[in-house]
């Protein structure tokens, strides 16, 4: 069964088994604006938990992309290469990187569903 | 009137004052801590009327000397055409700010554009920033581009045939920025490729960075190098004079991935040391890593083609510490000159640029070695319009005679050599004339 | 300035055939068709080819697309668009001047090297420093080459640890960007909400890993920092050193010096402070200053006199950074502003602050019934709108920007400081009269008025200028960045 988690830093993974999907909220792409531009790893990259494996960019902004858990990335979303503008349509589908986790127990000090909208409600203020 | 730069009356500061709600100028900076107010008035010359000035810096070019000069060492004395200098000072371009609001700054806008679009022609890689400060601090940040391109990789190779002047920003970048640079030695005055591969074997290099022509005037034969580069993951950073670029194989025709470098050769003026142009250009993959302003063609609301600064995520004003580099302004002025300048000469002017330049130096290397005043350093190697001679006196102490009688000989690269250029302005007569100064210098320093 | 844009690209005007110039030759043998095929050029470069009279037109006509200081007034924040004395360029233009190689010999240069050194040294005079280099292009690369002095002075002194800098969270962008490529890492510190540096915040950020703090002062809200003494104290007594980022110093013109605060290395911007013009972005001019006992670690070259008044040039100092730049830096636009400030002189150049902080708050009180003041206290140089007071028309900062340019003048700088949402930053400068100040707040009262009775004038603006918004989403995913792939 998949499950969801989320960064404080708008982050998202969602888990099935070993793998994580990550991308970016639909709060995040809303806050961004028109993505232009995804910055992203490669594959058998390694990524570490809190620091960051790319960037996402809008017209006049960025984002740095900071990994929710760590591993080494197994494939990366190249539809984002010609289409950025996907994650604007639908963020959850349109996943960023997918990563063999070497160490799932760093999921439990990420947050669910209710403690990021909690987050995101602190910031709207 | 306080001085004809400040309009202002005392009806008028009076009236200002008022709307403030306070008395004095003084009050206006009454939040300024009394201890480290200004105590003294400026030990500073005391105001001078527009003559004065004049006199003041006719005085200072008074001790100055121009020089017919044969010096290079990557910056050269070109012919520039008038309608460079007149079109170029306008002062709708002189005195604009960044073009931030496109809507009333399509005039830099559009130079930019056709600036770009001539740096990607002549340099054979298709995105070209806007210009940076000069050739050296583009190399230098060309080097942090292949190494923020490499993520993880931090070694950058540097041949020893560049230019001491950038081989020592490049240094200065390098040392406080973490990278590591390593020399790739020279053999019979060209990089030695064997010695490359060893280095690029021994792993971790993210960048190399090659000169051509080199600090001795040769032509680098640079074949097969990108796929030994590219082999190790490692980007080609290529360096060349804009001006020779439009006739010796290019960056782009060599596989290279950036090249960047110096474009004062464009008939800018020497002016001692500044202002010059950085030029920088990559391969669209890259494109991304690129710093620098750059523009780009878009729509506007009405639906016609304008231009704007684009791509601005890459820079410092929004990505702050994780901008591709901290420069916020371009050389504008600059690159506007060297668009006007090749708009001017076109690719034919060029060509005829760089054959004048060749034939001269080559006419003066053959009577230098025909009189037995001088020999090339490296004889077999093909040079275009600067080479490096050998001597039998001291080289500075003849640069140094040169200059009395008007000429600047070249520059001293060791006690015994010098590097000595050849540009179009160079006539025969003063080709000759420094012939005639070599041939009295030798007698001299032989008696 | 055009009303409709003239819009041809060179390359559109160009003939197989024309040229607009001829090159001289020396007129001697055939030496260029001997050289290796293999290292020459392939394909001609795809240049204009035009005959002299179209660069002429073409080129006038493009430059008439453009505002500038000679066309209108700049109410732009931070940027300090002052006028640019046409004597400067008349100076800077010099045949003598433009015609000296760098590296010719010293003898050959002496007056350009006496104007280096005096310029060199009236800086020093008006920051409070010991010396200056002239060498940086540019207010980004004077940063980085101060941030360098004070790493290069760290490891003279075997203090390897200190890679930390700490940069107000209202700073501007290039601050933190100058940190990152002089290898530091930025610490931010938090500001009060009157934008000044919050003292408390800052305390516990010092410890022995701090290699300096950057501040700009008056701050990018155009208030003076109050506790800035009390600052420069605490991150001395830990052990680092104080940064002045010149940008704003053109308000402390005859008020006070960097160097008396404790700032202990700065940089100045020619091109905003001492009225060289900024050229559509440059060349630009960021002298870096430095107080007594730091001057070895200054960047080479450098220009020194001996005691008999000779100037020389010294390639390799002992301690030095290293070198920044392929020699003395922007020399020409040394020289306009050295004869900018013979032009004033020592009274005049103590009136250019003052007056400067005049306009400002002239600007301010005029027209803070419209408009949210940011911070409600004496401004200097510039000050901050927090956009416009009525909120509920939906007319952005954006908006009153754009609309300005439809009033003839360019817009204020805006979004920035990120302190505030609807940011709109202005700055006069000394060199505008009440007249111009008195019709930009007018337009600014008439786009307030707009923005209730009228807001889609104002959230369609600018409707006057040679062209309109441009679609920065269709430049930004397909970049097209040359004639050739348009």
């Amino acid at each position: 069964m998949k499950k969801l988690y989320y960064t404080p830093t708008h982050e998202y993974a969602l888990v099935d088994g070993n793998v994580a999907y990550i991308g970016i909220t639909d709060y995040a792409q809303h806050a961004l604006g028109n993505v232009v531009y995804v910055d992203m790893p490669e594959v058998d990259d390694e990524v570490t938990a809190g620091e960051d494996f790319g960037a996402v960019e809008s017209v006049k902004a960025a984002s740095d992309l900071i990994s929710p858990v760590s591993g080494t990335v197994v494939e990366v979303n190249e539809a984002l290469a010609d289409e950025p503008g996907l994650i604007n349509s639908d963020a959850m589908a349109n996943w960023i990187i997918k990563v063999e986790m070497s160490d799932p127990a760093e999921l439990d000090s990420l947050l669910d569903e209710a403690g990021y909208k909690a987050v995101c409600d602190a910031e709207k203020h | 009137m306080i001085h004809r730069y400040f309009p202002h009356t005392q009806a008028d500061i009076d009236a200002m004052l008022a709307r403030c709600g306070v008395n004095s100028l003084d009050e206006l900076n009454a939040d300024v801590p009394e201890d480290l107010r200004l105590k003294h008035p400026y030990n500073l010359p005391a105001e001078m009327s527009e003559h004065e000035v004049r006199e003041y810096f006719s005085k200072l070019e008074k001790e100055c000397e121009p020089l017919v000069c044969f010096a290079g060492a990557g910056f050269y004395d070109h012919y520039t055409p008038s309608v460079v200098t007149a079109l170029a000072s306008r002062s709708e371009f002189v005195t604009a700010y960044t073009p931030y609001q496109p809507e009333i700054s399509q005039g830099t806008l559009q130079y930019i554009f056709e600036y770009q679009t001539m740096m990607a022609e002549l340099t054979g890689l298709p995105v070209s920033n806007a210009s940076m400060y000069d050739g050296t601090t583009a190399v230098a940040e060309a080097m942090m581009m292949t190494v923020a391109a490499a993520r993880k990789r931090n070694r950058v190779l540097v041949s020893a045939t560049i230019l001491p002047a950038y081989r020592s920003v490049i240094d200065t970048y390098a040392h406080f920025h973490g990278i590591e640079i390593e020399t790739i030695p020279e053999k019979d005055g060209s990089t030695d490729f064997a010695a490359l591969d060893l280095l690029l074997a021994s792993g971790d290099v993210a960048g190399v960075i090659i000169a051509t022509p080199n600090c001795h005037g040769i032509l680098e034969n640079l074949t097969g190098v990108a796929d030994k580069c590219h082999a190790a993951k490692a980007l080609l950073v290529i360096s060349s004079p804009a001006s020779a670029l439009g006739a010796i194989r290019n960056p782009g025709e060599w596989g290279a991935d950036i090249a960047a470098g110096e474009a004062q050769s464009l008939g800018m003026p020497l002016s001692f040391g500044g202002p010059y142009l950085g030029y920088m250009c990559c391969t669209k993959a890259l494109m991304r890593k690129l710093p620098g302003r750059i523009v780009g063609a878009t729509e506007d609301a009405r639906g016609r083609r304008v231009f704007v600064l684009t791509l601005q995520a890459r820079e410092q004003h929004i990505r702050r510490d994780k901008a591709t580099s901290n420069i916020c302004s371009n050389q504008g002025l600059m690159a506007l000159y060297a668009a006007i300048y090749l708009s001017t000469v076109g690719s034919e002017g060029l060509k005829e640029v760089n054959r004048a330049g060749c034939d001269g130096a080559h006419y003066l290397a053959a009577r230098l070695e025909a009189e037995g005043v001088a020999k090339q350093r490296y004889p077999s190697a093909p040079y275009l319009n600067e080479m490096e001679l050998e001597v039998e006196f001291d080289a500075q102490a003849f640069i140094n005679y040169a200059a009395e009688a008007g000429v600047l000989a070249g520059v001293a690269t060791s006690p015994s050599t010098l590097l000595v250029a050849v540009t179009e302005k160079r006539s025969r007569a003063e080709i000759d004339r420094l012939v005639e100064l070599f041939v009295s210098f030798s007698k001299a320093s032989k008696s | 300035m055009n009303r409709t844009a003239y819009s041809p690209l060179i390359f559109e005007l160009s003939k197989d055939g024309r040229k607009a110039c001829r090159i001289p030759s020396p007129k001697v043998d055939d030496a260029f068709s001997a050289l290796p095929a293999e290292l020459m050029r392939g394909s001609e470069p795809r240049l204009p080819q035009v005959d002299e009279l179209t660069v002429t037109r073409h080129y006038t006509n493009v430059s008439t697309n453009n505002f500038g200081v000679d066309t209108g007034f700049y109410p732009l924040g931070s940027c300090t668009m002052k006028y640019n004395p046409k004597i400067n360029e008349e100076i800077a233009a010099s045949r003598v001047f433009g015609s000296l190689h760098p590296l010719q010999p010293a003898a050959t240069v002496q007056g350009a090297l006496k104007a280096y050194d005096d310029l060199q040294q009236m800086l020093c005079e008006i920051g409070g420093m010991s010396r200056f280099t002239l060498n940086p292009y540019a207010g980004a690369q004077g940063e980085l080459t101060g941030l360098l002095v004070i790493r290069a002075y760290h490891e003279s002194r075997g203090d390897a640890k200190r890679t930390k800098v700490i940069v107000p969270d209202s700073a501007h962008g290039t601050n933190p960007a100058s940190a990152a490529v002089a290898g530091l890492k930025v610490v931010e510190v938090k500001s009060l909400p009157d934008g000044t540096v919050d003292v408390e915040a800052l305390a516990p950020l010092l410890d022995d890993t701090v290699a300096a703090m950057m501040m700009t002062n008056p701050n990018t809200t155009g208030t003076f920092e109050p506790a800035v003494a009390e600052i420069t104290r605490m991150v001395h007594e830990c052990g680092g050193l104080m940064y002045y980022d010149g940008a704003n110093l053109n308000p402390l013109l005859g008020v006070a010096r960097p160097g008396d605060m404790g700032f202990d290395v700065m940089h100045i911007n020619l091109h905003k402070t001492f009225s060289t013009p900024h050229g559509g972005g440059g060349p630009g001019s960021g002298p870096v200053g430095v107080r007594h006992g730091l001057e070895q670690f200054l960047p080479c070259p450098r220009v020194v006199k001996d005691v008999g008044g000779k100037y020389d040039v010294e390639w390799d100092t002992p301690g030095s950074l290293g070198r920044v730049s392929c020699f003395l830096g922007n020399f020409s636009v040394e020289l306009k502003a050295l004869a900018y400030i013979l032009s004033l002189g020592a009274e005049a150049i103590a009136m250019a602050g003052p007056l400067a902080t005049l306009n400002a708050n002239y600007v301010k009180h005029s027209l803070k019934d419209l408009y949210k003041v940011a911070v409600d206290r004496v401004c200097k140089h510039e000050f901050v709108f927090d956009g416009l007071i009525d909120k509920s028309t939906g007319v952005t900062t954006l908006d009153v920007a754009k609309r300005l340019l439809d009033y003839g003048f360019h817009a204020p700088t805006i979004y920035f400081p990120l302190l505030f949402h609807e940011s709109l930053m202005i700055e006069p400068t000394e060199t505008e009269s009440i007249e111009t100040l008195d019709s930009f707040i007018y337009a600014m009262r008439e786009i307030a008025r707009e923005a209730v009775e009228t807001p889609d004038v104002v959230k369609l603006a600018p409707l006057f200028t040679p062209v309109g918004r441009p679609d920065d989403t269709k430049a930004a995913l397909n970049p097209v960045t040359s004639f050739y792939e348009l």
